[in-house]
């Protein structure tokens, strides 16, 4: 670590992680709920459940880019971060309304939160995955605008590298793109379309940004090859990504009244998105082969192929795979999307901040690198998170086939809840890998515990 | 010619920047689909395109081929003048190309009048959805190449490019030539292949 305020990326590493394991906690309890209609009710309905589950995957992924910021720009910018004392603040300020927030899910029913956090003055709830109430959306940009000054400041005042600039790009176009979340205008064609704006612009627009110049940032670090080389690439990929997946936003646009032309260019151009993707792993591979430098923190360096690997099938291949109209007008909102939804999540965004958080967390206590002890049992929990991702992802591939099959593609289709109890082996299947998961997630924590001989930093 | 554009002494290189070559790659691709998209939604309405592609105006998607080839052709000419040091025809080879690349465009905005005056756009038909959507694609793709063209015409200006250095020239001129070729392809298959 080489400016002292880099620390306070610290904080939010920490809670990110615990929010990861709420995560992981409660898609564990909806995953049993898909089998068990009845298990935690009525004190943990599905609805909220699935609520936690998702939020609490956005939060800690901001928390992480946040953190991940707060450590990178310092570095690239060569100077102290702008003011410390906002990054802690913003710190407490975001964990407890993401808590209270969390609360407020659990302990209320929604209609209720909605009427007690003033709704109805600036009606913004509702809507799936930012159901936050308005209090907590304005908490979140108040906080997103202060993290933004607190970054930019130290961007201008530093050395300026094209990895900090396709970072703040990325996390202010972030920012920017939420506040569609804010607009909830009647017209169901209209509310779809702003609420995609956020959605897809962020996940397949402005995220792309943060995750190519975090894994440049990391790769610079571990492989020790020129820069000038690295930050080509992440132009390439970059461009690519931008273009193909704003464009590809048609790809949203099928099915919700808007002009038929979306069908072929949300096909067309959304069918290209993999090609980012796929140049991320190839860059990814082609730097650490060419590294000038072996770099004590070899987990690092799997977790950063890794995200290449995981971020082309999740996100690439799996969304090619029902991107295309005529193949979407049958698997539209079933299985298949959460397939995608969850190797996506894990391979890019999931797998970028774990990437930040093995670089950056040794250097921040102190070290280089962990103890070779410490890296083995976090390769252990790498492994376990990934292969069980990958098994997750392939029982909810079988079991959205089988869900078009017999619900949409059948010449006697079944209705919705008669197909979920034909699939249910396979929501059990998958049920099965989450614990798997988990288990990696815990191994993963107490790879933090365990001691041996480190390197010094 | 083909001699003066490569030295034989040379050994065989990329002409350009490597990044650029990805970008035409990923262009490319992306036009071959819309193509690919076109062919075969043609071949199952042959009879309805044939019919829709009747009210195109093949003169102006002419012009607009020609103009596109000769400013490729001045392009060419002015990488040659610059790598040879004669910065003056270079400059002057290059605002032509650039001022090709303006005509292509004023051209291209005198024929989408004419369809709008007519009520077509792309909900009219699927012949004019694919028509509307390659062509303006395309066109997008001409006004980037047209800003690249005129940065490089500023560049050479500045006496950034001679033998000492073509490599963000030849880069640029990729990118033109690519232009320049997706469109040869666009032209026959939308406005002339019945």
């Amino acid at each position: 670590m080489k400016y002292t305020s880099q620390a306070v990326a610290k904080p939010y590493f920490i809670a990110a992680m615990g929010l990861f394991v709420a995560q992981v906690l409660f898609g564990l309890i909806m995953g049993l709920q898909y089998v068990i209609g009845d298990f935690l009710f009525p004190h943990i309905p599905f609805n909220v459940a699935r609520m936690v589950h998702t939020n609490a995957l956005i939060v800690w992924l901001l928390m992480g880019f946040m953190g991940s910021a707060y450590y990178l720009v310092p570095e690239e910018a060569e100077t102290e971060l702008h003011s410390p004392k906002l990054a802690l603040i913003l710190f407490w300020v975001f964990l407890i309304a993401a808590a209270l927030t969390v609360i407020g899910y659990l302990a209320v029913p929604y209609a209720t939160l909605a009427r007690i956090t003033g709704n109805d003055l600036l009606p913004t709830m509702g809507r799936e995955f930012l159901e936050q109430p308005t209090i907590t959306k304005i908490g979140i940009v108040i906080v997103a605008l202060g993290f933004l000054y607190n970054i930019s400041m130290t961007f201008l005042k530093g050395k300026k590298t094209a990895i900090t600039s396709v970072l703040l790009l990325g996390l202010w176009g972030l920012a920017i793109f939420f506040l569609f979340s804010f607009y909830n205008p009647h017209n169901l064609v209209r509310d779809k379309f702003y609420w995609w704006w956020v959605v897809h612009l962020w996940v397949e627009g402005v995220w792309e940004l943060i995750l190519g110049a975090l894994l440049a940032f990391v790769l610079i670090k571990v492989t020790g090859v020129d820069r000038e080389v690295i930050e080509k690439w992440l132009y390439v990929i970059v461009t690519l990504a931008l273009v193909t997946g704003m464009i590809g936003t048609g790809h949203h646009y099928f099915w919700i009244g808007a002009p038929e032309f979306w069908h072929w260019w949300g096909s067309i151009f959304s069918a290209l998105e993999p090609v980012p993707f796929f140049a991320m792993t190839l860059f990814a591979f082609n730097m650490v082969n060419r590294r000038r430098r072996e770099h004590p923190n070899r987990a690092a360096t799997l977790w950063a192929l890794g995200t290449g690997v995981m971020a082309f099938l999740g996100a690439g291949v799996w969304g090619f795979m029902h991107t295309l109209a005529p193949v979407n007008y049958y698997t539209h909102g079933t299985q298949i999307t959460a397939a995608h939804g969850h190797m996506a999540f894990y391979g890019a965004y999931v797998m970028v901040v774990i990437t930040m958080i093995s670089y950056a967390m040794p250097l921040m206590r102190g070290r280089a690198a962990n103890s070779n002890k410490a890296q083995v049992v976090e390769m252990w929990g790498f492994w376990l998170m990934t292969v069980s991702m990958v098994f997750i992802t392939l029982f909810l591939t079988a079991a959205g086939i089988l869900q078009v099959w017999l619900q949409r593609v059948s010449e006697t289709p079944m209705s919705f809840m008669a197909t979920q109890d034909q699939i249910a082996l396979f929501y059990w299947m998958r049920e099965v890998s989450g614990v798997i998961f988990l288990i990696g997630l815990v191994v993963y924590l107490i790879s933090f515990f365990v001691k041996g001989e480190e390197q010094a930093a | 010619m083909t001699a003066a554009l490569s030295d034989p002494g040379e050994p065989p290189r990329l002409r350009g920047d490597l990044a650029i070559w990805v970008f035409i790659l990923a262009e490319l691709l992306a036009f071959g689909v819309f193509f690919a998209a076109y062919a075969v939604t043609r071949a199952y309405n042959v009879e309805a395109f044939n019919t829709a592609q009747a009210g195109l105006d093949r003169n102006i998607g002419a012009i607009n081929t020609l103009l596109l080839i000769s400013g490729s052709w001045c392009v060419v000419r002015a990488v040659q003048a610059a790598r040879a040091d004669r910065q003056t025809p270079a400059m002057r080879w290059m605002g032509v190309a650039l001022l090709c690349g303006l005509g292509f465009l004023v051209a291209k905005v005198f024929e989408y009048q004419a369809k709008f005056a007519l009520g077509l756009t792309m909900d009219s038909d699927t012949f004019h959805m694919f028509y509307f959507s390659l062509t303006f694609f395309h066109f997008m793709h001409v006004v980037l190449g047209v800003c690249i063209l005129a940065i490089l015409l500023f560049k050479l200006g500045r006496g950034a490019y001679g033998s000492h250095d073509v490599h963000g020239l030849e880069t640029g001129a990729a990118y033109w030539h690519m232009v320049d070729l997706a469109w040869i392809v666009l032209f026959p298959l939308v406005y002339v292949m019945r």
